[in-house]
């Protein structure tokens, strides 16, 4: 099973086993991942489930779509050349050992 | 040990309550009373992704189990409570289970408006708001063929595109002359009646019911006061909702479209907060007292009073803003759009792109949305910051308004 791993404001880091076709929000949620809030639920609408994407992997995912992007114009901490909407992720095999920095706000 | 908070009410607004209070450091007790069986769970889908058979009850959960555990709140389902002692500052369950709070935060809704004509009673006609009732009507949804909704505002249109989606034949009775016209401009009503007409569905406007008609006990059509039928074997009612403020009203707590609450979503008493759907509160963004359903004003609003709770006390002003899903459109809404004098369209409805920019007196007030998500978020921005836009500014395509927003600062939630 891929694993994620996600690193607090402050550093630290927790990796977790995610089943492929999970979207980041949701694992993190599934584990008590503080620091993801998901007010709308993962339907693009809020900017609440906002990480930055270790350079490594930010690549590799497929673009953003426009609705995002939009969402991303909006974020409580600004946005950065490697911000993504973890909702909008879906972890793959591909991304085993992906790692993403949780913004110190989403709201 | 002290009583600590007491929250009436599991859905998004006092789920988030609860959550944010522990974002915010508050360490004393947390009590979260539901009268639904069921964790607190998102809505929203209930009439999207969940009757489609897309997402299942853990996929709309808010937080799974555990999570409650994890921040100390100690979450009561399946309970009702029936009174408010504000001189002992407690609450009563009806098993007579009393909870003691310091502050006390109504979360607690509100229900489904009855049509209440002839006929009501069938089976076959069903009432959507809980995951209960999802349960029912995505079951029912698998044998029937004749879908007749009645409501043509969000919940109805979104049942809608779900039933015509799974290959029913639906018809959609609207009382007013368009659809989903409290909230929307005509050229947006357009849009969607002309979507839903495209996809096979019957758009009714102008349409009075008179009665639910049946045999054997089970709903077979839908009356109208003109003679017209229309043959149903589920109907589908989507009227909008009253407020559950009894609890608060019985305690003696003023009431109005909802429980009335002060900028600081205070009630009458310092104690009690109401949030969320329940709440009628001062709105800058609409220059009025008003009651909103959204997720939105559910979360924000348990943020408010979560950190008011914790010390901080800030008056909510957070800009509404709302969403739909019919079929594969997203309509992004911005702003209270309630009194504008002024409409302006940016891009048109035959390539799908199209926002519908709201101004009173000169300002903008509201931005209705359809796959053009930048317009959207860059209206919050306007909107909120109060920054200037001319009419004619937001129709013409080649004025960047992102440029414009950002030209303060960042909106504040």
């Amino acid at each position: 099973m891929p694993k994620v791993v996600y690193v607090s404001p402050t550093g630290d880091a927790r990796e977790i086993d995610v089943p492929a076709g999970t979207t980041v929000m949701t694992a993190a949620l599934k584990n008590g991942i503080d620091g993801i809030v998901a007010e709308c639920g993962g339907v693009c609408m809020c900017s609440t489930c906002h990480v930055f994407v270790d350079e490594k992997f930010f690549d590799r995912l497929p673009p953003a779509q426009d609705t995002e992007e939009a969402v991303l114009e909006i974020s409580a901490v600004e946005r950065q050349p490697n911000s993504r909407l973890s909702c909008q992720i879906k972890v793959t095999d591909d991304l085993d050992g992906l790692i993403v920095r949780l913004p110190e706000k989403q709201r | 040990m002290s009583s600590g908070t007491v929250i009436v009410g599991t859905g998004q607004a006092g789920f988030q309550t609860a959550a944010s209070l522990r974002t915010e450091g508050y360490q004393k007790k947390i009590t979260l009373i539901g009268e639904e069986p069921h964790i607190p769970y998102q809505r929203p889908p209930l009439s999207k992704g969940f009757p489609l058979g897309i997402q299942d009850f853990e996929s709309i959960e808010l937080r799974p189990r555990q999570f409650y555990q994890d921040h100390q709140i100690d979450l009561v389902v399946g309970k009702r409570v029936t009174a408010i002692d504000r001189a002992a500052k407690q609450v009563k369950l009806e098993s007579g289970r009393h909870f003691p709070y310091e502050k006390l935060v109504l979360a607690v809704g509100a229900r489904n408006r009855a049509l209440p004509l002839k006929g009501a009673q069938l089976d076959g006609v069903l009432y959507l708001r809980s995951l209960d009732e999802a349960v029912i009507v995505k079951e029912r949804l698998k044998n029937a063929q004749d879908i007749v909704v009645i409501g043509g505002g969000f919940i109805g249109l979104e049942l809608a595109a779900v039933a015509c989606s799974l290959g029913k034949s639906v018809t959609v009775l609207e009382a007013l002359p368009r659809l989903m016209s409290r909230a929307v401009a005509p050229l947006i009503s357009e849009f969607y009646r002309e979507l839903h007409t495209s996809k096979g569905v019957k758009v009714v406007c102008c349409a009075s019911v008179s009665e639910m008609q049946g045999s054997g006990g089970k709903v077979r059509g839908v009356l109208l006061s003109d003679g017209t039928q229309y043959s149903g074997d589920l109907v589908l009612i989507g009227v909008g909702v009253v407020p559950n403020d009894e609890l608060a009203r019985n305690a003696g707590l003023r009431t109005a479209n909802g429980v009335a609450v002060d900028e600081y979503l205070q009630t009458d008493d310092e104690n009690i907060f109401a949030i969320g759907d329940c709440a009628e509160h001062p709105c800058e963004f609409a220059g009025a007292r008003i009651r909103l359903e959204s997720v939105q004003n559910a979360a924000d609003q348990a943020q408010c009073v979560a950190v008011a709770i914790a010390g901080r006390r800030n008056a909510y002003r957070a800009l509404p803003w709302f969403w739909t899903d019919q079929f594969d459109i997203k309509l992004q809404m911005a702003g209270i759009s309630n009194g504008h004098d002024c409409v302006v369209a940016r891009g048109n409805a035959e390539s799908r792109k199209l926002s519908v920019f709201y101004f009173k007196e000169g300002r903008l007030i509201a931005i209705d949305s359809i796959n053009r998500p930048l317009d959207h978020m860059m209206g919050r921005k306007l909107i909120a910051n109060r920054v200037r836009l001319a009419p004619e500014q937001a129709a013409d395509e080649s004025v960047d308004l992102k440029k414009i927003a950002s030209s303060t600062g960042m909106p504040h939630s």
